[in-house]
């Protein structure tokens, strides 16, 4: 299948296993092994302990957006507009970058809590999302 | 002791090409143009230059730029990362560099085809695999491909914090745009902007509209910094350098510091801000007029805070309050910035800064302008300037 145009992630020793446990359906927290502190963006080494030892935890996707903004112009072939871009505060702790879906621009908000989905592209790449979920 | 940089280097020469958006010719040739432009300004032969400082976004290699313009023999060159957050970088290493010896003409540029060539924010590929590149890949993947989404999510909630309105930010792109009714090389010039103007015009990342952003420009725009000594002598009244500085804070990003507790303000401003007035023995009610950075318009009002001129959740009121404009407490960016002058990575600011001092910009305020504040990008590694009278 011809690639779709989304621009993919380079995969490094850095990155590449958030996007595999992504591809497999799962939302990752990189977690240092000297003090448990939970990091996204991923790093190779912890600004806390300096420790290069570190695993992964699967997230509960469940969060709250802690900004947004809804992007109209320019158009990028690969992607679909208008464009929700989402802040997430992640239960665990951290936050991360991403996109929501199935939402119109008028219903996005401040603190709206979210869930996790996995999105696929035409050509099989897969990211996590996120849409709205009622509240606890 | 510390060797401090307050009082070791002024600002003797600035040099513009025309603003277009077509240059038709290299950016080489726009980078030698604005060299030598500010060497005839100084009253400095283009010979004499021995040492060069530049953006690592630039095309000009320093030696290219030597051999263009006919310098001599180099002791000094550098170029500063991270975009515009690099402006006022460039010529803290220029002063550096005089105040240590290292040279005695430096000349800090910026030349692009910021318009008809390479433009701002057409997303970035590569093969390689940097940290940097793993950095935008973050982003990239969602759509977020340009500094208007960066920025639009930082100021979007600053906004909702402070009950910032878009009323608010138009009176922002305003303000410029008048003083850039008064100043011929402006994009502006000719164009009053209204408010109904700007309240119609489509949002392109919400809350941004297209008079939130600033220009896409053909030009260059070069700096010569010497010794205090050396520039009395010359043709123009010396902008001394008061205090100037770098500044990048903890949990930095280039343009997406998002992961930081607090994103309602602009930490590595705040440090600029202390250093520069620690630097310079000064404090915010010693600034008589201000170029801060103005990629986009919400950088103002959150720079107005970071900069001590008002409260947290303030700026809004001192912009209500007509601060920005020729008479108002901290007239800014008088040229009309890289909103309604031209975009030139905040080199144009600094320039704007040096004619301020000496009171031949057409947006001069009638009150005496003895300080002036300069700051380079929002959202990235930044620093900060305050140039004085000698
Ligand atoms: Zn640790």
């Amino acid at each position: 299948m011809t690639e779709y145009a989304r621009i993919k992630p380079p995969l490094g020793h850095d990155n590449a296993w958030w996007w595999e446990m992504a591809d497999k359906g799962k939302l990752g927290i990189q977690r240092c092994l000297g003090c448990k502190t939970l990091r996204h963006p991923p790093r190779p080494m912890c600004g806390e302990c300096r420790s290069m030892e570190w695993d992964a935890v699967e997230s509960s996707g469940r969060g709250v957006i802690c900004s947004y903004t809804i992007l109209t112009h320019p158009k990028f072939p690969g992607y679909e507009y208008p464009l929700i871009i989402i802040l997430v505060d992640l239960e665990e702790g951290t936050r991360m970058t991403s996109q929501l879906v199935d939402c119109q621009p008028d219903e996005v908000d401040f603190d709206l809590p979210v869930e996790m989905v996995i999105h696929e592209d035409p050509d099989g790449f897969r990211l996590p999302v996120f849409r709205l979920r009622s509240a606890d | 002791m510390p060797v401090s940089l307050k009082n070791e280097a002024a600002i003797a020469g600035i040099g513009v090409t025309e603003f277009t958006k077509n240059s038709g010719v290299s950016e080489l040739s726009l980078a030698a143009q604005c060299v030598v432009a500010a060497c005839d300004d100084a009253g400095v032969d283009p010979g004499d230059i021995d040492g060069l400082v530049s953006f690592t976004l630039d095309s000009t290699d320093e030696i290219e730029l030597a051999r263009a313009v006919g310098a001599g023999d180099l002791t000094f060159y550098s170029k500063i990362n991270y975009g515009g957050g690099a402006a006022v970088g460039t010529i803290a290493q220029a002063a550096m560099a005089v105040a240590t010896g290292q040279a005695s003409n430096v000349v800090c540029y910026r030349a692009m085809n910021g318009r008809s060539g390479k433009r701002m924010g057409q997303g970035i590929s590569g093969d390689i695999i940097s940290s940097d590149i793993i950095h935008w890949s973050w982003y990239m993947a969602y759509g977020m491909l340009n500094p208007g989404s960066w920025i639009a999510m930082i100021a979007n909630k600053y906004m909702h914090k402070y009950g910032v309105t878009r009323e608010d930010l138009g009176r922002v792109a305003i303000s410029q745009r008048t003083h850039a009714l008064r100043n011929p090389r402006a994009f502006g010039y000719g164009k009053p902007l209204s408010m109904e103007q700007y309240l119609e015009a489509p949002v392109i990342a919400h809350p941004l509209c297209l008079f939130d952003f600033c220009q896409e420009t053909d030009g260059g725009c070069a700096i010569l910094v010497t010794s205090v000594e050396r520039a009395l002598e010359l043709k123009q009244k010396p902008a001394v350098i008061r205090g100037v500085t770098q500044a990048s804070t903890r949990g930095q990003e280039q343009m997406t510091s998002f992961y930081r507790e607090e994103l309602e303000s602009l930490p590595e401003m705040e440090l600029a801000a202390a250093r520069v007035y620690a630097m310079a023995g000064l404090g915010p009610d010693d600034i008589d007029a201000a170029c801060l950075y103005d990629a986009f318009t919400s950088e103002i009002i959150m720079q107005l805070e970071s900069f001590g001129f008002c409260g947290r959740g303030e700026g809004k009121d001192m912009v209500r309050d007509g601060a920005l404009d020729i008479d108002g407490r901290l007239p800014n960016n008088t040229h009309g910035g890289l909103i309604s002058e031209a975009y030139i990575h905040g080199i144009n600011n600094i320039a704007e800064g040096v004619r301020l001092i000496r009171g031949e910009s057409t947006g001069q305020p009638s009150k005496a302008v003895e300080h002036v504040l300069v700051s380079s990008g929002v959202g990235v590694p930044t620093g900060a300037m305050i140039l004085g009278q000698a």
